[in-house]
């Protein structure tokens, strides 16, 4: 009796949005007459970041301090129509409708401040850090604040922007299944290495090596943690959980979280990330959303690095020490593979 | 081999650097999210944290049986228990019957919120207790006497598409989803894989099945309706697609959408359960039965068992492999498991089928993936929708078919990666590709040694040319045609103009309306009933009745 180590591979890509489209998202920007602006969404972020991603998004777009935006999310009386936080779509739909709207807010505010500065809305650029100045001279400069100020009790103008994106709902063929289902991908690569014990059947993930290509990571932080996050139920997925551990009877399901098995704390690899940016071209700076691809290579890393360890292929989810005994009983022990 | 002195993460910026501006001002910074203090400090707001004053609670009695006709309900014990406010039966939902993607005009209305004939799963809810606590509610449930007449079930995807098997849905006849009006599944054809295997020198096949899985979220599945001004409804839930809820709401309960404010969470987990819109019509409809608020919440059990899971899926994967790695042909045969239920299942096979044959560039690929129904809790979205069982089929299948070449398992992917340029199967050109240099970086981390060929590799390069044309020839075919079926617009190509309501036509033996179960039913109800009037514009409404509404 023994503990096997394996090594498996997997390399995944991913579509980012809605198929075949037809999921418009909107945003409304406004800015209050101190210069602060309010993003007003009815988008919803359970916890992913989407709230912080768009802030940023606004803040770069209109070219003001983070710290000015905020992001008001998921109220259908307050916050325009948006079709959902699903399918990686919350990034990439709502960054887009994001900037549409910061745009049209940032022209009017450029409009305020040059009435203020007499000069050409076209010759001033914002410094990122609440001031407007004239191209090339930082000194005709006026402030966000005194810009919308001047446009809220003297000029009379909202500082204002509408955004939207919707790619077109588009058709599938019958015969062929030809269709144009989404504009971008992401991508990864994951190598798994797994002990696995041939008395127990037992699995352990003691090692991850990933590379995850995300488009622009809008957030480092928050790209980081989504993969992360992902991974672990990828794990998870590939040896723990099942709502039915012997589908496709319906006995034995767990009720509970003592019964649905999940990894803990002490059961977590360490997970060596590298991210890779290519930017998408339709993606709010590029990026894409890697909320969902990230648990996908896991997987069938998991049950490659088992093959490898013991020789026993497991082609049904999840990978239980029974499956694994199994298997083990039935070619006569353990056969190391070592091919990675 | 334990990669203890690589960092735990970075970041590779020498990849497609000139496709980049890094110098931005916000973008590509680690900046704090705005909500995080709220969410590290407890503060944030959970939907379930709306507890108005004289808040009722709502559950559901529920089917123990995978399939059966409903002969009688019988509610009268319940309704004398203290604390019973109202039972809800099907007969009090306004139009109880739905489809989620009816939104999109995607296929036939199916599921009842509660079910008055015959239920198809087990878990299914009858009948829906609103009580003055949850514990009396629980009671409630426990005293209400079904009458079930068991019927014949089919629980594994490949019985239910046998001729004869029971039938789960009386509308998909042969227990699979109707694509376009036109075929029992949806086809994928590119070039000729059947001649492609002919040619290849080796043939790999396998046979994979994804299990089904708890999305579990932190929070459950829920919603808190209450009455507000003028008639309308405030809903504070725990959706992830909060119009995709208010519309079903609306549509359920025939209520014009301007009487539902819907107001989502902060915090609290979604990961694909949070969109089938289950319980904001139900506690709306409590609410407006009953003139108060009512919470109806999954417990944990419910969560598990009776809400959606993400479905299992049953892929065969038949590879035509040339000696020297090449993959020239690969054929998919799926099963999506939907349950008693459409739901999302039906949307997914078309996501996943314009997704094969996964990120390489295969001159002849052809898939059919069937949407089967069976008797289990409807399936639903989860990360990764129609991606992952495919993904975990296509990625288990290419360490096989490394092994059956003799291939370092890296290298047979970039051999076969989809490069800028190459023609997708569903006929489409690949661009924006970083599949080998994710290939490549995890080789070096991992100290897999790749040739210099396969390390010299590039998305950007070598796609295009040859690789960008389509097949000279595709084999198609008609099987799986159906009869009697309208072809909807959505999903189907050269449509003319949208089916009207009710989106597909049926033969009309199906479309007989199903007879009212001969059950007890509650006595009208004596609290107001708003009137079905539209407010006025510009009146006045409160965002929340219990006046904290913090994010």
């Amino acid at each position: 009796m023994a503990l096997h180590r394996g090594r498996g591979f997997a390399a995944i890509n991913y579509p980012i949005g809605m198929n075949l489209g037809g999921d418009p998202s909107q945003a409304l920007i406004h800015s209050n007459p101190d210069g602060k602006f309010t993003v007003a969404l009815s988008a919803i972020d359970l916890g992913q970041g989407m709230k912080s991603v768009t802030r940023q998004i606004a803040a770069e777009t209109l070219g003001v301090p983070v710290e000015d935006v905020y992001v008001d999310t998921a109220d259908s009386d307050t916050g325009p129509h948006d079709m959902g936080s699903f399918a990686s779509r919350g990034t990439h739909r709502m960054g887009n409708a994001v900037i549409m709207a910061a745009r049209e807010a940032r022209a009017v505010m450029l409009e305020a401040a040059a009435e203020e500065l007499e000069v050409d809305a076209s010759d001033l650029v914002t410094d990122g850090r609440g001031n407007i100045h004239v191209r090339g001279a930082p000194g005709r400069s006026i402030t966000t604040l005194a810009a919308a100020q001047a446009a809220q009790f003297k000029q009379g103008r909202t500082i204002a922007g509408r955004g939207i994106f919707l790619i077109p709902l588009s058709d599938v063929d019958p015969d062929t299944g030809e269709m144009t289902p989404v504009s971008t991908f992401a991508h990864a690569a994951m190598l798994v290495e797994v002990e696995v014990d041939d008395e127990t059947g037992e699995v352990t993930v003691t090692d991850m090596k990933s590379a995850y290509e995300v488009g622009r990571a809008l957030n480092p932080r928050l790209v980081e943690q989504q993969l992360r996050g992902g991974a672990w139920m990828g794990m998870s997925h590939a040896a723990w959980e099942t709502t039915e551990p012997y589908y496709p009877q319906r006995d034995h399901g767990p009720v509970d979280f003592n019964t649905y098995l999940m990894p803990g704390p002490g059961d977590l690899a360490p997970h060596h990330i590298s991210i890779l940016e290519r930017p998408a071209e339709d993606g709010p700076y590029g990026g894409k959303g890697p909320g969902e691809m990230c648990a996908n290579p896991v997987l069938p890393a998991v049950v490659n690095a088992i093959y490898d360890a013991v020789g026993v292929r497991i082609d049904e989810l999840p990978a239980t020490p029974e499956k694994i005994l199994r298997g083990l009983k039935a070619q006569g022990g353990a056969k190391p593979k070592k091919r990675l | 081999m334990s990669g203890t002195d690589q960092p735990m993460i970075d970041f590779r910026k020498q990849f497609f650097a000139n496709e980049r501006d890094d110098n931005l001002n916000e973008i590509g910074k680690p900046t704090r999210r705005q909500d995080i203090t709220g969410h590290v400090t407890g503060r944030s707001p959970f939907y379930d944290d709306h507890l108005f004053e004289g808040l009722l609670h709502m559950r559901c009695a529920r089917s123990p049986h995978h399939a059966a006709r409903i002969r009688r309900i019988d509610a009268s014990a319940a309704e004398r228990m203290p604390g019973v406010v109202r039972v809800l039966v099907g007969r009090d939902v306004p139009r109880n019957l739905n489809t989620l993607l009816s939104l999109l005009d995607f296929g036939i209305d199916d599921e009842p919120l509660l079910s008055t004939d015959r239920v198809r799963y087990r878990g299914e809810p009858v009948a829906a207790v609103i009580a003055t606590s949850d514990a009396r509610a629980r009671d409630a449930v426990a005293a209400i006497r079904v009458d079930w007449e068991p019927l014949p079930h089919v629980l594994d995807v490949e019985e239910a598409v046998k001729p004869g098997a029971p039938v789960v849905l009386d509308v998909y006849p042969t227990n699979k989803f109707v694509y376009h009006g036109k075929y029992d599944h949806q086809k994928l054809r590119f070039g000729d894989v059947e001649a492609a295997f002919r040619q290849a020198d080796i043939v790999v096949e396998g046979r994979y099945q994804m299990s089904p899985i708890e999305q579990a979220p932190m929070e459950t599945c829920g919603a808190i309706a209450a009455p507000e001004q003028n008639g309308r409804f405030v809903c504070h839930t725990s959706t992830q697609a909060l119009f995709f809820s208010l519309a079903t709401a609306s549509k359920t309960l025939e209520m014009p959408s301007s009487r539902l404010h819907f107001i989502g969470g902060t915090v609290g987990g979604g990961f694909g359960g949070k969109v089938d819109s289950i319980h904001e019509p139900l506690a709306v409809l409590g609410a407006m039965l009953t003139g108060r608020p009512v919470k109806f919440m999954w417990d944990r059990e419910e969560e598990m068992q009776v809400g959606a899971p993400r479905g299992a899926e049953r892929w065969y994967l038949k590879d035509g492999v040339m000696r020297d790695g090449r993959i020239v042909a690969r054929r998919f045969t799926g099963y999506f498991d939907s349950g008693a239920y459409t739901r999302l299942s039906s949307y997914a096979i078309i996501k996943g089928v314009g997704h094969l044959p996964g990120p390489y560039t295969i001159p002849n690929v052809s898939a059919d993936v069937y949407c089967v129904y069976t008797n289990r809790t409807p399936a639903t979205a989860m990360r990764g929708f129609g991606i992952t069982g495919v993904d975990f089929a296509i990625e288990a299948h290419m360490d096989k078919v490394a092994e059956a070449v003799g291939m370092n398992p890296v290298e047979l992917r970039i051999l076969n990666a989809y490069r800028d340029g190459d023609m997708k199967a569903h006929r489409r050109l690949a661009k924006n590709c970083a599949l080998i240099e994710c290939c490549q970086v995890v080789a070096e981390k991992a100290g897999v040694k790749l040739s210099p060929a396969m390390l010299a590799a590039a998305s950007t390069r070598d796609g295009g040319g040859e690789r960008a044309r389509l097949p000279s020839h595709t084999a198609t075919d008609e099987n799986g045609r159906v009869q009697g079926y309208q072809a909807s617009s959505y999903a189907k190509k050269g449509a003319k103009q949208p089916p009207p309501p009710g989106a597909l036509a049926l033969p009309p033996a199906a479309r007989t309306e199903a007879p009212r179960p001969a059950a007890a039913q509650p006595p009208p109800p004596s609290t107001h009933t708003p009137a079905a009037t539209a407010p006025r514009a510009g009146s006045m409404r409160f965002s929340s009745l219990s006046g904290f509404r913090k994010r």
